[in-house]
Protein backbone atom coordinates (compact mmCIF):
# COMPACT_ATOMS: atom_id res chain seq x y z
CA UNK A 1 0.00 0.00 0.00
CA UNK A 2 1.07 3.46 -0.65
CA UNK A 3 1.91 6.07 1.78
CA UNK A 4 -0.09 8.47 0.20
CA UNK A 5 -2.58 8.06 -2.57
CA UNK A 6 -4.43 10.86 -4.70
CA UNK A 7 -8.04 9.50 -5.90
CA UNK A 8 -9.11 11.63 -8.51
CA UNK A 9 -9.09 15.16 -7.05
CA UNK A 10 -11.26 18.19 -8.25
CA UNK A 11 -10.96 21.24 -7.03
CA UNK A 12 -12.28 24.59 -8.16
CA UNK A 13 -11.60 28.52 -6.28
CA UNK A 14 -14.75 30.99 -6.39
CA UNK A 15 -18.38 30.44 -5.82
CA UNK A 16 -21.58 32.25 -6.05
CA UNK A 17 -22.68 34.39 -4.07
CA UNK A 18 -25.98 37.16 -3.94
CA UNK A 19 -24.83 39.55 -6.39
CA UNK A 20 -22.82 37.28 -8.72
CA UNK A 21 -25.54 34.57 -9.80
CA UNK A 22 -23.30 33.24 -12.51
CA UNK A 23 -20.85 30.54 -11.33
CA UNK A 24 -17.66 31.95 -12.14
CA UNK A 25 -15.58 28.98 -9.97
CA UNK A 26 -12.20 28.54 -11.81
CA UNK A 27 -11.18 25.10 -11.96
CA UNK A 28 -7.74 24.67 -10.23
CA UNK A 29 -6.90 20.77 -9.80
CA UNK A 30 -8.92 18.76 -12.59
CA UNK A 31 -9.16 14.81 -11.94
CA UNK A 32 -5.71 14.33 -10.47
CA UNK A 33 -4.32 10.85 -9.58
CA UNK A 34 -0.81 9.79 -8.08
CA UNK A 35 0.62 7.99 -5.46
CA UNK A 36 3.56 8.35 -3.39
CA UNK A 37 5.62 5.09 -2.07
CA UNK A 38 7.35 5.33 1.08
CA UNK A 39 10.69 6.69 1.74
CA UNK A 40 10.21 8.27 -2.03
CA UNK A 41 10.34 11.72 -3.33
CA UNK A 42 7.73 12.68 -5.98
CA UNK A 43 8.87 15.40 -7.56
CA UNK A 44 6.01 18.04 -8.84
CA UNK A 45 6.69 20.24 -11.49
CA UNK A 46 4.71 23.06 -13.20
CA UNK A 47 4.67 26.75 -14.21
CA UNK A 48 2.99 29.49 -11.71
CA UNK A 49 -0.43 28.98 -11.55
CA UNK A 50 -0.63 25.35 -12.88
CA UNK A 51 -2.53 24.81 -9.56
CA UNK A 52 0.86 22.72 -7.56
CA UNK A 53 0.43 24.45 -4.22
CA UNK A 54 -3.45 24.01 -4.19
CA UNK A 55 -2.66 20.25 -4.38
CA UNK A 56 0.27 20.24 -2.15
CA UNK A 57 -2.57 22.11 0.70
CA UNK A 58 -5.02 19.59 -0.41
CA UNK A 59 -2.86 16.81 0.48
CA UNK A 60 -2.17 18.21 3.82
CA UNK A 61 -5.82 18.85 4.46
CA UNK A 62 -5.78 22.46 4.57
CA UNK A 63 -8.03 22.27 1.75
CA UNK A 64 -10.62 20.09 0.95
CA UNK A 65 -11.38 19.10 -2.62
CA UNK A 66 -14.83 18.95 -4.25
CA UNK A 67 -13.95 15.99 -5.71
CA UNK A 68 -12.01 13.10 -4.86
CA UNK A 69 -9.82 11.20 -1.84
CA UNK A 70 -6.75 11.64 -0.18
CA UNK A 71 -5.64 8.63 1.26
CA UNK A 72 -2.98 8.30 4.20
CA UNK A 73 -1.78 5.23 5.08
CA UNK A 74 -5.21 4.25 3.34
CA UNK A 75 -7.83 6.56 5.91
CA UNK A 76 -8.74 8.92 4.03
CA UNK A 77 -7.92 12.57 5.98
CA UNK A 78 -11.05 14.45 5.44
CA UNK A 79 -13.53 11.94 6.66
CA UNK A 80 -11.66 10.39 8.85
CA UNK A 81 -12.48 10.64 12.89
CA UNK A 82 -10.80 13.07 14.96
CA UNK A 83 -8.27 10.66 16.64
CA UNK A 84 -7.27 8.93 12.97
CA UNK A 85 -6.72 12.73 12.19
CA UNK A 86 -5.06 13.74 14.79
CA UNK A 87 -2.16 10.75 13.80
CA UNK A 88 -2.80 11.87 10.39
CA UNK A 89 -1.58 15.65 11.40
CA UNK A 90 1.76 14.53 13.13
CA UNK A 91 3.07 12.19 9.95
CA UNK A 92 2.19 14.98 7.67
CA UNK A 93 4.07 17.92 8.11
CA UNK A 94 5.15 21.08 5.85
CA UNK A 95 7.89 23.37 4.64
CA UNK A 96 6.58 26.54 2.62
CA UNK A 97 8.62 29.06 0.04
CA UNK A 98 8.49 31.77 1.82
CA UNK A 99 10.41 31.10 4.88
CA UNK A 100 9.44 35.01 6.40
CA UNK A 101 5.64 34.13 6.44
CA UNK A 102 5.85 30.59 7.60
CA UNK A 103 6.97 31.86 11.27
CA UNK A 104 5.70 33.76 13.71
CA UNK A 105 7.83 37.18 13.72
CA UNK A 106 7.01 37.23 17.51
CA UNK A 107 7.95 33.67 18.72
CA UNK A 108 11.85 32.84 18.92
CA UNK A 109 13.15 29.81 17.16
CA UNK A 110 12.72 27.92 20.62
CA UNK A 111 9.36 28.49 20.69
CA UNK A 112 8.64 28.10 16.75
CA UNK A 113 10.24 24.64 17.14
CA UNK A 114 8.40 23.47 20.41
CA UNK A 115 4.95 24.42 19.08
CA UNK A 116 4.33 20.65 17.87
CA UNK A 117 6.42 18.84 20.33
CA UNK A 118 3.63 20.59 23.00
CA UNK A 119 0.87 19.08 21.20
CA UNK A 120 1.80 15.99 20.60
CA UNK A 121 4.60 14.87 22.87
CA UNK A 122 4.03 15.30 26.54
CA UNK A 123 7.98 16.45 27.64
CA UNK A 124 9.76 17.69 30.63
CA UNK A 125 11.09 21.48 30.01
CA UNK A 126 14.41 20.26 29.80
CA UNK A 127 13.59 16.99 27.80
CA UNK A 128 12.15 19.43 25.21
CA UNK A 129 14.66 21.42 24.77
CA UNK A 130 17.50 19.14 24.46
CA UNK A 131 14.70 17.86 21.83
CA UNK A 132 15.11 21.57 20.45
CA UNK A 133 19.01 21.46 20.91
CA UNK A 134 19.16 18.17 18.62
CA UNK A 135 16.66 19.43 16.24
CA UNK A 136 18.68 22.75 15.38
CA UNK A 137 22.19 20.88 15.07
CA UNK A 138 20.49 18.66 12.93
CA UNK A 139 19.46 21.33 10.36
CA UNK A 140 22.87 22.88 11.20
CA UNK A 141 22.31 25.61 13.43
CA UNK A 142 23.72 25.69 17.06
CA UNK A 143 22.38 26.27 20.29
CA UNK A 144 23.12 29.66 20.37
CA UNK A 145 20.43 30.26 17.64
CA UNK A 146 17.67 29.20 20.22
CA UNK A 147 16.80 32.37 21.71
CA UNK A 148 16.90 34.36 17.96
CA UNK A 149 13.85 35.75 16.84
CA UNK A 150 13.04 35.39 12.93
CA UNK A 151 14.25 38.61 11.91
CA UNK A 152 18.10 38.35 13.15
CA UNK A 153 17.93 35.15 10.35
CA UNK A 154 18.71 35.24 6.88
CA UNK A 155 16.08 33.19 4.60
CA UNK A 156 18.47 30.09 4.66
CA UNK A 157 18.98 29.70 8.33
CA UNK A 158 15.38 30.70 8.87
CA UNK A 159 14.32 27.59 6.33
CA UNK A 160 16.45 25.54 7.91
CA UNK A 161 14.26 26.72 11.26
CA UNK A 162 10.94 25.75 9.28
CA UNK A 163 12.79 22.11 7.95
CA UNK A 164 13.67 21.35 11.69
CA UNK A 165 9.49 21.89 12.79
CA UNK A 166 8.57 20.03 9.91
CA UNK A 167 10.87 17.31 11.26
CA UNK A 168 10.48 17.63 15.08
CA UNK A 169 7.36 14.69 15.35
CA UNK A 170 9.25 12.52 12.93
CA UNK A 171 6.44 12.40 10.59
CA UNK A 172 6.54 10.07 7.51
CA UNK A 173 5.50 12.56 4.73
CA UNK A 174 6.76 16.16 4.24
CA UNK A 175 5.11 18.58 1.73
CA UNK A 176 8.09 20.41 0.44
CA UNK A 177 6.00 23.93 -1.52
CA UNK A 178 8.76 25.81 -3.46
CA UNK A 179 10.74 24.94 -0.08
CA UNK A 180 14.18 26.47 -1.93
CA UNK A 181 12.56 28.78 -4.92
CA UNK A 182 13.62 31.84 -2.68
CA UNK A 183 16.78 30.82 -2.07
CA UNK A 184 20.37 31.53 -3.82
CA UNK A 185 21.81 28.83 -6.01
CA UNK A 186 24.59 28.11 -3.08
CA UNK A 187 21.85 27.26 -0.35
CA UNK A 188 19.36 25.94 -2.40
CA UNK A 189 21.90 23.35 -3.08
CA UNK A 190 23.15 22.82 0.75
CA UNK A 191 19.42 22.51 1.49
CA UNK A 192 18.72 20.15 -1.18
CA UNK A 193 21.52 18.35 0.28
CA UNK A 194 20.16 18.56 3.97
CA UNK A 195 16.56 17.32 2.42
CA UNK A 196 18.46 14.36 1.37
CA UNK A 197 20.66 13.08 4.49
CA UNK A 198 17.18 13.62 6.49
CA UNK A 199 15.44 11.12 3.81
CA UNK A 200 18.36 8.67 4.25
CA UNK A 201 18.00 9.46 7.98
CA UNK A 202 14.52 9.30 9.27
CA UNK A 203 13.27 7.06 6.27
CA UNK A 204 10.96 10.52 4.97
CA UNK A 205 8.88 10.47 1.93
CA UNK A 206 8.22 14.05 0.04
CA UNK A 207 6.04 15.51 -2.31
CA UNK A 208 8.26 17.65 -3.68
CA UNK A 209 6.74 21.07 -5.72
CA UNK A 210 8.79 23.19 -7.65
CA UNK A 211 8.82 25.26 -11.15
CA UNK A 212 12.93 24.57 -11.11
CA UNK A 213 13.38 21.25 -12.85
CA UNK A 214 17.27 21.18 -11.57
CA UNK A 215 16.36 20.79 -7.88
CA UNK A 216 13.54 18.46 -9.06
CA UNK A 217 15.52 16.70 -10.53
CA UNK A 218 18.00 16.21 -7.93
CA UNK A 219 16.07 15.25 -5.10
CA UNK A 220 13.11 13.33 -6.64
CA UNK A 221 12.88 9.96 -7.06
CA UNK A 222 9.60 9.77 -9.84
CA UNK A 223 8.23 13.10 -11.18
CA UNK A 224 5.26 14.52 -12.08
CA UNK A 225 4.04 17.39 -14.65
CA UNK A 226 0.98 19.51 -14.12
CA UNK A 227 0.10 21.93 -16.47
CA UNK A 228 -3.33 24.08 -16.23
CA UNK A 229 -4.76 22.12 -12.96
CA UNK A 230 -3.99 18.60 -14.92
CA UNK A 231 -1.67 15.90 -14.22
CA UNK A 232 -0.03 15.95 -18.06
CA UNK A 233 2.80 13.30 -17.12
CA UNK A 234 3.97 10.95 -14.26
CA UNK A 235 6.92 9.31 -14.27
CA UNK A 236 8.03 6.15 -12.68
CA UNK A 237 11.53 7.19 -13.51
CA UNK A 238 12.56 10.95 -13.08
CA UNK A 239 14.99 10.24 -16.20
CA UNK A 240 11.91 10.17 -18.61
CA UNK A 241 11.42 13.65 -17.99
CA UNK A 242 13.83 13.69 -20.64
CA UNK A 243 12.78 11.73 -23.13
CA UNK A 244 9.06 12.31 -22.83
CA UNK A 245 7.62 13.88 -26.71
CA UNK A 246 4.68 15.73 -24.87
CA UNK A 247 4.49 19.44 -25.85
CA UNK A 248 4.43 20.96 -22.15
CA UNK A 249 7.14 18.98 -21.46
CA UNK A 250 9.54 19.98 -24.45
CA UNK A 251 8.80 23.32 -23.76
CA UNK A 252 9.77 23.36 -19.81
CA UNK A 253 12.77 21.34 -21.29
CA UNK A 254 13.93 23.88 -23.97
CA UNK A 255 13.73 26.17 -21.39
CA UNK A 256 16.50 24.86 -19.11
CA UNK A 257 19.59 27.33 -19.64
CA UNK A 258 22.98 25.91 -20.22
CA UNK A 259 25.71 25.97 -17.47
CA UNK A 260 27.41 28.26 -19.99
CA UNK A 261 25.67 30.92 -22.46
CA UNK A 262 28.02 30.33 -25.55
CA UNK A 263 26.12 26.69 -25.69
CA UNK A 264 22.34 28.12 -24.82
CA UNK A 265 20.30 26.71 -27.56
CA UNK A 266 18.82 28.84 -29.48
CA UNK A 267 17.29 26.24 -31.46
CA UNK A 268 14.46 25.52 -28.51
CA UNK A 269 13.88 29.02 -28.12
CA UNK A 270 13.17 29.60 -32.06
CA UNK A 271 10.78 26.82 -31.69
CA UNK A 272 8.96 28.18 -29.12
CA UNK A 273 8.82 31.64 -29.48
CA UNK A 274 5.85 32.16 -27.46
CA UNK A 275 6.50 30.32 -24.39
CA UNK A 276 7.04 33.11 -21.96
CA UNK B 1 22.49 56.32 35.23
CA UNK B 2 21.79 60.29 34.54
CA UNK B 3 24.35 59.61 31.12
CA UNK B 4 21.49 56.54 30.13
CA UNK B 5 18.53 58.77 31.02
CA UNK B 6 20.17 61.55 28.76
CA UNK B 7 20.60 59.43 26.15
CA UNK B 8 16.92 57.63 26.05
CA UNK B 9 15.89 61.16 26.60
CA UNK B 10 17.36 62.49 23.15
CA UNK B 11 16.21 59.58 21.20
CA UNK B 12 13.63 59.35 22.23
CA UNK B 13 12.43 63.12 22.79
CA UNK B 14 8.40 63.10 21.85
CA UNK B 15 7.99 59.53 23.83
CA UNK B 16 9.63 60.36 27.21
CA UNK B 17 8.20 64.42 26.98
CA UNK B 18 4.38 62.59 26.31
CA UNK B 19 5.26 60.25 29.05
CA UNK B 20 6.31 62.41 31.52
CA UNK B 21 3.60 64.60 31.17
CA UNK B 22 1.07 61.56 31.67
CA UNK B 23 2.92 60.42 34.76
CA UNK B 24 2.16 63.90 36.08
CA UNK B 25 -1.25 63.99 35.21
CA UNK B 26 -1.72 60.06 36.97
CA UNK B 27 0.12 61.23 39.81
CA UNK B 28 -2.00 64.14 40.09
CA UNK B 29 -5.13 62.24 39.74
CA UNK B 30 -4.25 59.68 42.76
CA UNK B 31 -2.95 62.63 44.91
CA UNK B 32 -5.51 65.11 43.65
CA UNK B 33 -6.52 65.35 47.43
CA UNK B 34 -3.28 66.18 49.11
CA UNK B 35 -1.97 68.86 45.97
CA UNK B 36 -5.37 70.71 45.82
CA UNK B 37 -5.07 73.71 48.22
CA UNK B 38 -8.81 74.05 48.63
CA UNK B 39 -12.21 71.60 49.05
CA UNK B 40 -13.19 71.55 45.10
CA UNK B 41 -16.98 71.64 45.46
CA UNK B 42 -16.99 74.11 49.07
CA UNK B 43 -19.41 76.51 47.65
CA UNK B 44 -18.36 79.94 48.79
CA UNK B 45 -20.33 83.02 47.29
CA UNK B 46 -18.16 85.66 49.37
CA UNK B 47 -15.34 84.92 47.08
CA UNK B 48 -16.94 84.46 43.87
CA UNK B 49 -15.53 85.12 40.57
CA UNK B 50 -12.05 86.10 42.38
CA UNK B 51 -8.66 86.67 40.28
CA UNK B 52 -5.41 84.50 41.12
CA UNK B 53 -4.28 85.12 44.54
CA UNK B 54 -2.55 82.43 46.61
CA UNK B 55 -5.43 81.29 48.29
CA UNK B 56 -6.62 80.56 45.13
CA UNK B 57 -3.78 80.59 42.48
CA UNK B 58 -6.51 80.43 39.38
CA UNK B 59 -9.26 82.03 40.92
CA UNK B 60 -12.76 80.78 41.77
CA UNK B 61 -15.74 80.39 39.56
CA UNK B 62 -19.45 81.69 39.86
CA UNK B 63 -20.12 79.71 43.35
CA UNK B 64 -16.81 80.70 45.22
CA UNK B 65 -14.82 77.33 44.24
CA UNK B 66 -11.09 77.10 44.01
CA UNK B 67 -10.52 76.54 39.53
CA UNK B 68 -7.28 75.04 40.38
CA UNK B 69 -8.75 72.32 42.53
CA UNK B 70 -11.76 71.73 40.33
CA UNK B 71 -8.98 70.84 37.87
CA UNK B 72 -6.83 68.80 39.57
CA UNK B 73 -9.82 66.65 41.09
CA UNK B 74 -11.16 66.64 37.26
CA UNK B 75 -8.11 64.78 36.07
CA UNK B 76 -9.30 61.61 38.11
CA UNK B 77 -12.78 61.32 36.43
CA UNK B 78 -11.23 62.16 32.83
CA UNK B 79 -8.46 60.17 33.19
CA UNK B 80 -9.53 57.23 35.02
CA UNK B 81 -13.13 56.83 32.89
CA UNK B 82 -11.12 57.65 29.48
CA UNK B 83 -8.86 54.48 30.53
CA UNK B 84 -11.85 52.50 31.77
CA UNK B 85 -13.65 53.17 28.34
CA UNK B 86 -10.46 52.36 25.86
CA UNK B 87 -9.77 48.86 28.05
CA UNK B 88 -13.08 47.69 27.80
CA UNK B 89 -14.12 49.04 23.95
CA UNK B 90 -10.59 46.95 23.23
CA UNK B 91 -11.23 44.03 24.78
CA UNK B 92 -14.83 43.96 23.28
CA UNK B 93 -13.35 44.55 19.72
CA UNK B 94 -10.37 42.41 20.38
CA UNK B 95 -13.10 39.39 21.31
CA UNK B 96 -15.89 40.14 18.80
CA UNK B 97 -13.10 41.33 15.80
CA UNK B 98 -10.86 38.34 15.99
CA UNK B 99 -13.85 35.51 16.55
CA UNK B 100 -15.60 37.41 13.62
CA UNK B 101 -12.06 37.41 11.67
CA UNK B 102 -11.18 33.75 12.11
CA UNK B 103 -14.08 31.94 11.70
CA UNK B 104 -15.74 33.97 9.12
CA UNK B 105 -19.14 32.62 7.52
CA UNK B 106 -22.20 34.36 8.33
CA UNK B 107 -21.45 34.86 11.94
CA UNK B 108 -18.83 37.46 10.11
CA UNK B 109 -21.40 38.95 7.42
CA UNK B 110 -23.97 39.41 10.03
CA UNK B 111 -21.33 40.82 12.72
CA UNK B 112 -19.98 43.06 10.20
CA UNK B 113 -23.29 44.24 8.59
CA UNK B 114 -24.26 45.57 12.33
CA UNK B 115 -20.57 47.35 12.57
CA UNK B 116 -21.25 49.40 9.10
CA UNK B 117 -24.73 50.11 10.61
CA UNK B 118 -23.18 51.47 13.31
CA UNK B 119 -20.60 53.74 12.26
CA UNK B 120 -22.82 54.92 9.53
CA UNK B 121 -24.11 57.15 12.14
CA UNK B 122 -22.01 60.25 14.14
CA UNK B 123 -20.20 59.33 17.05
CA UNK B 124 -21.49 62.13 18.90
CA UNK B 125 -25.27 61.43 17.79
CA UNK B 126 -25.27 57.77 19.03
CA UNK B 127 -23.54 58.50 21.63
CA UNK B 128 -26.45 61.17 22.78
CA UNK B 129 -29.26 58.58 21.61
CA UNK B 130 -28.03 56.52 24.21
CA UNK B 131 -27.68 58.70 26.74
CA UNK B 132 -31.58 59.60 25.99
CA UNK B 133 -32.15 56.28 26.21
CA UNK B 134 -29.93 55.57 29.49
CA UNK B 135 -30.91 58.56 31.45
CA UNK B 136 -27.97 61.05 32.19
CA UNK B 137 -25.14 60.13 34.40
CA UNK B 138 -21.79 59.56 34.68
CA UNK B 139 -22.13 55.70 34.57
CA UNK B 140 -24.58 56.04 31.38
CA UNK B 141 -22.36 58.27 29.66
CA UNK B 142 -19.20 55.51 30.27
CA UNK B 143 -21.29 52.73 28.94
CA UNK B 144 -23.15 54.62 25.67
CA UNK B 145 -19.42 55.48 24.89
CA UNK B 146 -18.36 51.80 25.31
CA UNK B 147 -20.90 50.77 23.17
CA UNK B 148 -19.92 52.71 20.16
CA UNK B 149 -16.36 52.75 20.50
CA UNK B 150 -16.01 48.91 20.39
CA UNK B 151 -17.17 49.17 16.94
CA UNK B 152 -13.80 50.55 15.56
CA UNK B 153 -11.81 47.93 17.16
CA UNK B 154 -13.40 45.42 16.08
CA UNK B 155 -13.34 46.17 12.74
CA UNK B 156 -9.52 46.96 12.36
CA UNK B 157 -8.99 43.58 14.50
CA UNK B 158 -11.08 41.89 12.10
CA UNK B 159 -9.48 43.90 9.37
CA UNK B 160 -5.96 42.50 10.80
CA UNK B 161 -6.77 38.73 11.59
CA UNK B 162 -7.71 38.56 8.22
CA UNK B 163 -4.32 40.13 6.10
CA UNK B 164 -3.03 37.34 9.22
CA UNK B 165 -5.09 34.34 8.70
CA UNK B 166 -3.42 34.27 5.13
CA UNK B 167 0.38 33.83 5.78
CA UNK B 168 2.09 30.76 6.12
CA UNK B 169 2.69 30.55 10.17
CA UNK B 170 -0.87 29.95 10.67
CA UNK B 171 -1.54 27.06 8.06
CA UNK B 172 2.06 25.51 9.85
CA UNK B 173 0.36 26.06 13.42
CA UNK B 174 -2.61 24.15 11.89
CA UNK B 175 0.03 21.30 10.66
CA UNK B 176 2.10 21.66 13.91
CA UNK B 177 -1.59 19.96 15.89
CA UNK B 178 -2.55 23.53 17.03
CA UNK B 179 -6.21 23.75 18.16
CA UNK B 180 -8.57 27.11 17.04
CA UNK B 181 -8.33 28.73 20.54
CA UNK B 182 -4.21 27.76 21.17
CA UNK B 183 -3.46 29.55 17.46
CA UNK B 184 -6.03 32.12 18.66
CA UNK B 185 -4.02 32.75 21.67
CA UNK B 186 -0.60 32.64 20.49
CA UNK B 187 -0.22 33.53 17.14
CA UNK B 188 -3.42 35.85 16.34
CA UNK B 189 -3.62 38.13 19.13
CA UNK B 190 0.13 38.54 19.68
CA UNK B 191 0.14 40.06 16.57
CA UNK B 192 -3.06 42.16 16.11
CA UNK B 193 -2.64 43.62 19.67
CA UNK B 194 0.45 45.70 19.97
CA UNK B 195 0.17 47.90 16.74
CA UNK B 196 -3.72 48.45 18.33
CA UNK B 197 -2.73 49.34 21.61
CA UNK B 198 -0.75 52.54 20.42
CA UNK B 199 -3.89 53.14 18.08
CA UNK B 200 -5.86 53.49 21.00
CA UNK B 201 -3.31 56.38 22.71
CA UNK B 202 -5.30 58.25 19.93
CA UNK B 203 -8.47 57.15 20.91
CA UNK B 204 -7.66 57.50 24.90
CA UNK B 205 -7.85 61.68 23.40
CA UNK B 206 -11.36 61.18 21.52
CA UNK B 207 -12.86 59.12 25.07
CA UNK B 208 -11.68 61.97 27.28
CA UNK B 209 -13.13 64.62 24.19
CA UNK B 210 -16.34 62.45 24.70
CA UNK B 211 -16.61 62.89 28.44
CA UNK B 212 -16.22 66.42 28.08
CA UNK B 213 -18.49 66.95 26.00
CA UNK B 214 -21.54 64.70 27.58
CA UNK B 215 -20.30 66.84 30.59
CA UNK B 216 -20.92 70.08 28.38
CA UNK B 217 -24.01 68.91 27.43
CA UNK B 218 -24.95 68.22 30.96
CA UNK B 219 -25.56 65.04 30.34
CA UNK B 220 -22.40 63.07 31.70
CA UNK B 221 -20.74 64.15 35.23
CA UNK B 222 -23.80 66.15 37.28
CA UNK B 223 -23.55 69.21 39.15
CA UNK B 224 -21.03 69.71 42.15
CA UNK B 225 -19.04 66.78 40.79
CA UNK B 226 -15.63 68.43 39.09
CA UNK B 227 -15.11 67.80 35.35
CA UNK B 228 -13.05 69.37 32.65
CA UNK B 229 -16.42 69.42 30.30
CA UNK B 230 -18.31 70.25 32.88
CA UNK B 231 -16.49 73.27 34.39
CA UNK B 232 -16.76 74.44 30.50
CA UNK B 233 -20.30 74.01 30.51
CA UNK B 234 -20.83 75.75 34.08
CA UNK B 235 -18.50 78.60 33.02
CA UNK B 236 -20.21 79.52 29.67
CA UNK B 237 -22.52 82.33 31.35
CA UNK B 238 -19.61 84.15 32.66
CA UNK B 239 -17.67 83.97 28.77
CA UNK B 240 -17.76 87.99 28.80
CA UNK B 241 -16.86 88.97 32.42
CA UNK B 242 -14.70 86.15 33.15
CA UNK B 243 -13.47 84.00 30.24
CA UNK B 244 -10.65 82.86 32.44
CA UNK B 245 -13.37 79.65 33.90
CA UNK B 246 -13.71 78.03 30.75
CA UNK B 247 -9.92 78.56 29.63
CA UNK B 248 -8.22 76.85 31.99
CA UNK B 249 -10.32 73.58 31.53
CA UNK B 250 -10.10 73.60 28.25
CA UNK B 251 -6.57 74.20 28.29
CA UNK B 252 -6.14 71.18 30.12
CA UNK B 253 -8.13 68.88 28.15
CA UNK B 254 -6.34 70.21 25.22
CA UNK B 255 -3.12 69.27 26.68
CA UNK B 256 -4.32 66.09 27.79
CA UNK B 257 -5.29 65.08 24.04
CA UNK B 258 -2.30 66.74 22.39
CA UNK B 259 -0.28 64.76 24.76
CA UNK B 260 -1.84 61.39 23.76
CA UNK B 261 -1.84 61.93 20.10
CA UNK B 262 1.80 62.94 20.04
CA UNK B 263 2.76 59.43 21.97
CA UNK B 264 0.42 57.20 19.55
CA UNK B 265 1.90 58.96 17.00
CA UNK B 266 5.45 58.61 18.03
CA UNK B 267 4.70 55.03 19.54
CA UNK B 268 3.21 53.73 16.32
CA UNK B 269 6.42 54.99 14.41
CA UNK B 270 8.88 53.34 16.81
CA UNK B 271 7.22 50.06 17.31
CA UNK B 272 5.38 49.03 14.03
CA UNK B 273 8.20 48.23 11.84
CA UNK B 274 10.20 45.36 13.70
CA UNK B 275 8.74 42.91 11.21
CA UNK B 276 9.60 41.75 7.60
CA UNK B 277 5.51 41.36 6.09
Amino acid sequence: MSLLQVKEVTHSYGSRSIFNWKDRSKKVLSDISLSIEEGTCLGLLGRSGAGKSTLGKVILGLERPQNGQILFQGHDIYTADNHTRKKIRRDLQVVFQDSYSSVNPRMTAERIIAEPLENYEKLTVAEQKRTIIELLERVGLSEEDLKKYPHEYSGGQLQRINIARAISLKPKLIVLDECVSSLDMVTQTLILELLRELKEDFGLSYFFITHDIKSAYTISDTLGVLEKGELVELYGSKNQFFTSEHPVVKEMRGSILSEHPRYRSVRTREKHPKSV
Amino acid sequence: MMARIRKIFRSQKVITICSMVLGILIIIAIFAPWIAPNDPIAVNLVYKLQPPSWEFPLGTDHLGRCNLSRILYGTRISLGFAMLIFISSLSIGLILGTFSGYRGGWIDHALMRFCDGILAFPNLILILGLVGIFGPGLKQVIIAIMLVQWVYYARMFRGMVLSLKEHNFIAAAKISGSSQWKIIKNHIVPNVLPPLVVMGTLEMGWAIMDISAMSFLGLGVQAPTPEWGAMIHEGKSYIRTNPEIMLYPGLVIMLVIVTFNLLGEALSDRYSIKRRF
